[in-house]
């Protein structure tokens, strides 16, 4: 995999910093020229993912989410999202549309199901105790400018 | 974010704006479920007109306000979706029991 291009970012697992981390993101991914459609749906991927971190990573506890976003040959987007809070006991069942073990919170369960339609690729790797990565990519289409 | 809320002829009109997600929910939620839940309005609308950004923590506000509203025979209603709100709402399959106008 070539890179072209790579922005790594450390935040605390502060609910405030979903923002920051889709506006990390979206300043870096932008270099790229995306379509206002293909920047949402990065955003919004992103969004989820950081979300999951704070919300079952590190479950009220604070933490920190590593954020790499690579720009590679061909206009691929390719984003990690890492923390080292708690890990995900069935990763399998946790990537099913509708499940969530914080329905209090009033999360719909949709978190993966978003990053898995908005994006090309998602790759979901977790130990117990030691954390989850969360791989995405997303190859940009052509388009005139 | 923000959340400016209103009646009109048994409709609280809820008209939200800024981005929604986990963290701005939470407060929507609060704002929405006091004004409501003195209310008890017949219909609650839900106008997104405002909003810049919404992942699947829009859901979650939805789908709490629908059961909400249900405590009293209430109805929900959602105004106003950017077609990018619309492909969150779309994979969440909630327009089965939410009308959306």
């Amino acid at each position: 995999m070539e890179i072209l291009n790579e922005m790594k970012v450390i935040l605390p697992s502060h609910s405030v910093n979903e923002g920051a981390a889709r506006a990390a993101v979206s300043s870096f991914v932008i270099q790229a020229d995306p379509t206002v459609e293909e920047l949402s749906d990065i955003r919004t991927a992103v969004s989820e993912a950081v979300t999951n971190a704070i919300v079952h990573g590190y479950r009220g506890m604070t933490g920190n989410i590593e954020l790499t976003v690579r720009l590679l040959a061909e206009r691929e987007i390719y984003i990690k999202i890492k923390d080292k809070g708690c890990g995900i006991p069935d990763v399998k069942q946790a990537m099913e549309p509708l499940f969530t073990t914080a329905p209090e919170e009033e999360r719909s369960g949709l978190g993966f199901s978003v990053m898995e339609s908005f994006m090309d690729k998602l790759k979901v790797t977790s130990k117990i105790g030691k954390g989850t990565a969360i791989t995405m990519r997303k190859r940009l289409g052509v388009h005139e400018n | 974010m923000k959340v400016n809320i209103s009646s009109e002829n048994g409709t609280a009109v809820a008209l939200l704006s800024g981005e929604i997600d986990h963290h701005s929910a939470k407060n929507m939620r609060n704002e929405i479920d006091r004004f409501v839940i003195s209310m008890q309005p017949e219909c609650l609308a839900m106008d997104f007109t405002g909003i810049t950004f919404m992942d699947s923590s829009g859901i979650g506000l939805i789908i709490g306000r629908y059961k909400l509203m249900k405590e009293w025979g209430g109805q929900l209603e959602i105004r106003g979706t950017q077609p990018y709100i619309r492909r969150v709402l779309k994979l969440s399959g909630i327009e089965r029991i939410v009308k959306i106008v």
